[in-house]
């Protein structure tokens, strides 16, 4: 009777196991549980690979939403959306002459969602360009770039390139008039050191210039090489050294002791809200942390609770949602009130006129139009460097975490914007009304107008302006607010030119009605 | 012998073994150097050796009543060639600030892109182009012309046809 029992019994087991079998995967998949107490909330964050490059608890301060305006997240959610768009993109693209706008035009009218897909990621690379350099501006002016976070403000930088990059090989793809002769312009600029060697007549022997344009268009033309090397480009290199990028970036926030955030950020929390920020351990340990032992610095909090923190999920993760959210909705919405545009097929023969660059770099083309090398490289070159010292130039505390902190503070911000704004207005003013020295002087060497035009003119009062901030508030951070101010003030100025301004042959004219018919 | 007091050294800062250091940077090295050609010689591959664009030298007939001084700009080209008394010569129309195709006027050339002018024997007349339009290579007889666009000469030089 036993013998016939059991098949019965463990037949019924399997159909049971069976039964469970959803369950416990999602059991197994999820091993903490709901996040409902402090303790499964904590396994919830170390528990998952993509989640623990949060740290478990978040401080209160990071949480105020004028602290960081979300922007880095912002950052993240456009390239997540660029992301998932331009996969969907690939579906359909041809990296090849003629064939790639054809592609292009199917996308546009032709494919399923293919034109809204087009929008969403055009749009979602502006705002992540734009939220790129907003964020950077959000953390200088926080002073966050400082010790112990100096290094994750060079990686920023490198992000910071990177994202143009990305935007920049973006630009060629639909393989239009208005792609052709931005990236012919691009290609030249990388090619613009012959500038200098041709004036010293010494691009026989070294020539970087000629060589920096033979890799990126494989060709001395922009032909099918050029665009298989801007598709390789941006839908594979790039993206791996951005992601690369990033990961180090989040990683070394939780490292540097999450975000900045002021000395005394929690007496001026201290007064609201006192019991959501319970402490965790309510007694002192029993047992010897052998491992926290050879942990050098402040790391380890035994002991000690982790006053004015709160779990990271839900309050932080729910935040970061939102801000996914709300980007989400911004290129969403902005697909559907403007299309990205497509002008008639590359035409190697007829330059677009005015041919105009993506807009984040008609501030270059702008300076280019006095001297290519020293507008398209010298001074980029330089302000990149200055942007990657400022961490290890200023070395003071006074108003780490605080907006517009430091010696100066907003009203030197406020006197920078003046002068940062009055500054390249001048000059363009001027070099648009007088014209520039090689209208005065047609015999005029080159190597003079390389050093001196009216982007170098700027760069040096910026820099001078920047050198009596140092000395009037004796302070090196009160020269980088003046500095990074100008730059940002300088940038707008001149990409508005370069946008609204400037028209057929780079003339100057206040609105596009005054152009001349051709 | 007196004892002299050692620093307390953990098992997590051991003591260092010069023989055994030197032979770990040295392998070290040894792997960075091999790495390191292997490297330049893989960045090698993306320098094209043979350009794919289409041949710089072409053959072009003018036009039977091409006035002095007109020029003449050979489809898909962007060269202009001109004829006057003392013979034929091409210049280049790619502007030499950034590549953009430069538009022959009456009063010479000008570049749409950065609003480069040049004279009409391809000097700069004003605008950012750092360098006159080259001259080509021009040979001539009866009215075939051949252009070397890869070829420049002095600014000045006619063929006799």
């Amino acid at each position: 009777m036993m013998q016939a029992t059991e098949p019965r019994d463990a037949l019924r087991g399997f159909w049971q196991d069976l039964k469970f079998a959803p369950h416990r995967i999602y059991e197994t998949a999820f091993r903490g549980g709901p996040p409902t107490t402090d303790r499964t909330r904590s396994t919830f964050v170390f528990g998952n690979v993509f989640l623990h490059l949060h740290s478990v608890r978040t401080h209160r301060w990071s949480l105020k939403w004028t602290a960081t305006l979300g922007l880095g997240i912002m950052s993240l959610s456009a390239f997540l959306i660029t992301l998932v768009t331009g996969v969907m993109l690939m579906f359909y693209y041809k990296p090849y002459p003629d064939v790639a706008y054809e592609s292009i035009k199917d996308i546009h009218f032709v494919v399923p969602t293919g034109r809204f897909m087009r929008n969403i990621h055009r749009w979602a690379a502006n705002v992540m360009v734009v939220a790129v350099i907003l964020h950077m501006a959000r953390a200088f002016y926080t002073a966050a770039y400082r010790r112990p976070r100096e290094y994750n403000w060079l990686i920023g930088i490198g992000l910071l390139a990177t994202t143009l990059a990305l935007s920049f090989t973006g630009y060629l793809l639909p393989w239009d008039q208005l792609a052709y002769w931005a990236i012919t312009i691009g290609a030249n600029i990388a090619q613009s050191p012959r500038e200098i060697t041709d004036a010293l007549g010494i691009t026989e022997y070294f020539d970087p210039g000629g060589f920096q344009r033979l890799l990126l268009l494989g060709s001395d033309t922009v032909g099918a090489e050029a665009l298989i090397r801007f598709y390789l480009l941006h839908v594979m290199i790039l993206p791996l050294v951005i992601a690369a990028l990033m990961a180090v970036h989040f990683w070394r926030i939780r490292k540097d002791g999450g975000l900045v955030r002021p000395a005394d950020a929690d007496q001026r929390l201290a007064s609201c809200r006192e019991e959501e920020t319970y402490p965790v351990f309510t007694e002192a340990p029993e047992k010897t942390y052998q491992l926290a032992a050879i942990v050098k610095g402040r790391t380890a909090a035994v002991g000690r609770g982790p006053e004015n923190t709160v779990p990271s999920m839900p309050h932080l993760f729910y935040a970061e949602l939102g801000v996914l959210m709300l980007t989400l909705f911004l290129c969403v919405a902005l697909s559907l009130v403007s299309d990205a545009p497509l002008k008639e097929l590359a035409n190697p023969n007829v330059p677009e006129n005015p041919a105009k660059a993506p807009w984040y770099f008609l501030g270059l083309q702008e300076m280019v139009s006095f001297s290519a090398f020293m507008g398209g490289i010298g001074i980029p070159a330089i302000a990149l460097l200055g942007l990657a010292l400022i961490p290890y130039l200023d070395r003071e505390t006074e108003g780490t975490g605080e907006w517009f902190g430091g010696p100066g503070g907003w009203p030197l911000v406020r006197f920078s914007v003046v002068v940062g704004l009055c500054a390249p207005l001048t000059i363009e003013a001027f070099a648009i009304r007088f014209g520039w020295l090689r209208e005065w002087f047609p015999g005029i060497p080159q190597l003079v107008i390389t050093l001196i035009n009216p982007a170098t003119i700027l760069t040096a009062i910026y820099a001078l302006f920047s050198l009596w901030s140092i000395r009037r508030f004796q302070s090196t951070r009160a020269g980088a607010l003046a500095l990074f101010t100008c730059f940002l003030c300088g940038f707008v100025v001149l990409t508005v030119i370069g946008t609204y301004f400037r028209g057929p042959n780079w003339v100057f004219y206040w609105t596009p009605a005054d152009w001349p018919a051709h | 012998m007196t004892l002299r007091p050692q620093p307390s050294r953990s098992r997590l800062e051991p003591e260092p073994v010069p023989r055994r250091d030197w032979l770990g940077w040295s392998s070290l090295s040894a792997m960075a150097g091999a790495l390191l050609f292997g490297f330049i010689g893989m960045i090698r591959m993306p320098k094209a050796a043979v350009l794919p664009s289409p041949s710089k030298k072409f053959k072009v007939d003018l036009p039977d009543n091409l006035p002095a001084g007109e020029p003449f700009v050979p489809p898909g080209r962007a060269v202009a060639v001109f004829k006057d008394a003392d013979g034929v010569y091409a210049i280049s129309l790619i502007c030499t600030h950034l590549g953009c195709v430069v538009k022959a006027t009456p009063e010479g050339f000008e570049c749409p892109c950065h609003g480069s002018r040049f004279h009409a024997d391809g000097t700069v007349a004003r605008g950012p182009a750092p360098q006159p339009l080259p001259w080509l290579k021009v040979g001539a007889s009866g009215r075939a012309v051949t252009i070397d666009e890869g070829a420049a000469v002095r600014t000045g030089t006619k063929a006799a046809s």
